[in-house]
């Protein structure tokens, strides 16, 4: 390598320079272009664009600056980076740049086998590891054809993980979406609280966080003894909690001060963009897949979907704040209902033999090697399958050859469609509010650039 | 389980309607794809919940409907609508050679993202796209790298003692 091409890598190193993937300069754009990218797209009245283009009316290339936020801001949660022009304060146009995360989480799958794929898709969406666990075992599961005949127990298990992960991310959103705002102790409310939750999957899965524990087939292993009370006791605790956040945030003045009419976002936006999850229901559509599109038993229980009615950022902070209590109703039908049983497939061709079989049997012993580094063939075919998460719809789009690999294994993951909603509700707002309405969105970086 | 063959008898706007492990699945042709997507949407598919490609440039023979042709490119769109609480899953066949289908941008802006995502990853280019750059990768990437002839990477691995 020459000096000139070490001191152009290193320059190429240094700088966060992602050529045409940067909101260019207005003078670069065409009017349509600058149209397109303020949201006239979104099949509104011509009476409606023609307000919108009135409000823009040319400010001017020297009135307008264009700044970066991120990637390294404390409330950008991860390595998000927008970039905002300004008139002032307010912000004319933002667009979100990713990809600082990227690891190729996509292609990395296809070399690992389905009962290898979960420990790869569970750092996807690290807040709620095993929703994104969940939905590419049912995905497997359905290429497999044994969708139907997972045990009861095992259901019963993965709806438990699947609330309980979404109380502990929504406490962690309190936590960050409180600090964002400036209620520092919030923050340390929220992850106490959190914690509670993840000493629980430590004690039943081994790890805080990428479990790895819900595996095509069933669970990994089953609950400890003693389940049933340290969820009683988080189920216990909790309440107060929450009572204690409504006094410091919900009903106190600064905060909706800070949040009311923040970041707002029409229903009819939220549809077009595809944005899903609190930010959908803060519009006022009640579209929530566990009552919807109801998947495992989610149709037995009774539970609400939490909807706002301006779709601003306040109506996101308190729709997870219920959303917390609609879970907890949740986990409080689960904990009678959890039957005996198996917690999972007795599918020899699934399930490796269990532990003790491998002592006093040459067969299991192959067998559990075989299935161990070979992986469980699946059919050939391609299945879509989606849940709710706490951040909305995670959905796995898996085509199989027929090999124990994923041919192709896509996560649709909520928080890369629900980043590109930021530049509709960032619009015309003021710069310092653009911190409130990133952490409204809850993005999960790991997920956005997989 | 056999291997699952899509049904080819239904069909819905002209395409051949299919089912994959109870899925409904529509095998749109290239050069009817947005207005066949136009229709869909008066059909009450509001919301595209995701759009992806695959790359079977190592399964040519996978099942398809007979009087569909196998390209190595399909891009996957998955349509919902929350009115008829329905999937419909749309697939469309697209050539190594000509690399590019129509964008959805206009129908569904929410797809904006996901396509520069397969522009990035599949080198695929949507013709009508207001801004088709890479999204995840370096401005500077070279090549797509969920395309099946880009390999992965990985880290020479020294073992002591081992020549060269």
């Amino acid at each position: 390598m020459t000096p000139r091409e070490t001191e152009t890598v290193v320059s190429a190193a240094a700088g966060t320079n992602e050529g045409n993937q940067e909101l260019r300069s207005r003078s670069e754009l065409t009017a349509k272009e600058v149209m397109r990218e303020v949201g006239a797209v979104l099949r509104m009245s011509e009476a409606d664009a023609a307000l919108l283009a009135e409000v823009e009316a040319d400010p001017g290339e020297d009135q307008t600056m264009i700044i970066n936020m991120g990637p390294q801001h404390p409330s950008t949660h991860g390595v998000l980076r927008l970039m905002l022009e300004l008139k002032g304060e307010t912000v004319l146009r933002c667009k979100p740049i990713i990809g600082y995360l990227h690891t190729g989480m996509e292609k990395t799958g296809e070399s690992l086998t389905f009962m290898q794929g979960g420990t790869n898709v569970t750092r996807m969406d690290y807040l709620s590891p095993l929703n994104s666990e969940l939905v590419f075992s049912m995905a497997t599961e359905k290429l497999l054809g044994i969708d139907g005949e997972i045990p009861e127990r095992a259901v019963w298990i993965r709806m438990l993980m699947s609330e309980l992960n979404r109380m502990s991310s929504h406490l962690l959103f309190m936590a960050t979406n409180g600090m964002d705002i400036g209620a520092v102790s919030m923050m340390l409310y929220g992850w106490r609280e959190r914690e509670v939750v993840l000493r629980f999957f430590q004690k039943v899965t081994g790890l805080r966080m990428n479990h790895n524990y819900i595996r095509p087939g069933g669970v990994a292993t089953d609950l400890p003894a003693g389940w049933r009370d340290d969820v009683m006791s988080i189920l216990d605790m909790l309440p107060d909690r929450l009572g204690e956040y409504d006094v410091l945030m919900t009903n106190q003045p600064i905060w909706r001060e800070r949040l009311q009419g923040v970041g707002v976002i029409t229903q009819a936006e939220a549809i077009a963009l595809g944005a899903t999850g609190p930010i959908l229901r803060s519009t006022g559509l009640a579209w929530d897949l566990r009552r919807d599109m109801p998947y495992m038993h989610y149709d037995q229980l009774e539970f609400d979907v939490i909807v706002g009615s301006y779709g601003d950022a306040f109506d996101r902070y308190a729709i997870r704040l219920n959303e917390i209590r609609e879970s907890m109703r949740i986990v409080r039908q689960i904990l009678d209902r959890v039957p005996r049983g198996d917690f999972r497939i007795q599918d020899k061709k699934v399930t490796p033999p269990p532990r003790a079989r491998i002592d006093e049997s040459m067969e299991a012993l192959i067998h559990h090697f075989k299935i161990f580094t070979e992986g469980f063939k699946v059919p050939e075919g391609e299945v879509y399958v989606a849940i709710e998460s706490p951040r909305g719809e995670v959905g796995c789009y898996i085509a199989s050859d027929g090999s124990p690999t994923p041919y192709r294994m896509h996560v649709r993951a909520p928080s890369f469609v629900n980043v590109q909603a930021l530049p509709h509700m960032m619009r015309g707002g003021l710069v310092a509010d653009a911190v409130a309405v990133i952490s409204s969105v809850d993005p999960v970086l790991g997920e956005v650039d997989r | 389980m056999s291997t699952h063959d899509p049904v080819t008898s239904a069909t819905l706007h002209g395409c051949l309607l299919g089912d994959s492990r109870g899925q409904a699945v529509l095998f749109v042709p290239k050069s009817s794809y947005v207005s066949t997507m136009k229709k869909l949407v008066d059909d009450g598919f509001e919301m595209c919940a995701d759009l992806t490609a695959v790359d079977f440039l190592t399964h040519a023979a996978r099942s398809l409907p007979e009087s569909i042709q196998p390209e190595r490119f399909e891009i996957v769109v998955n349509l919902l609508s929350l009115s008829k609480r329905e999937r419909l899953r749309v697939r469309v066949q697209v050539g190594e050679s000509d690399p590019q289908i129509n964008s959805l941008f206009d129908l569904y802006p929410g797809t904006e993202a996901m396509e520069r995502e397969v522009f990035d990853m599949f080198g695929i280019s949507f013709t009508g796209h207001p801004d088709l750059t890479r999204i995840l990768m370096p401005e500077d990437w070279q090549g797509h790298p969920l395309r099946k002839d880009y390999a992965q990477g990985r880290i020479p691995v020294q073992f002591k003692g081992a020549a060269s």
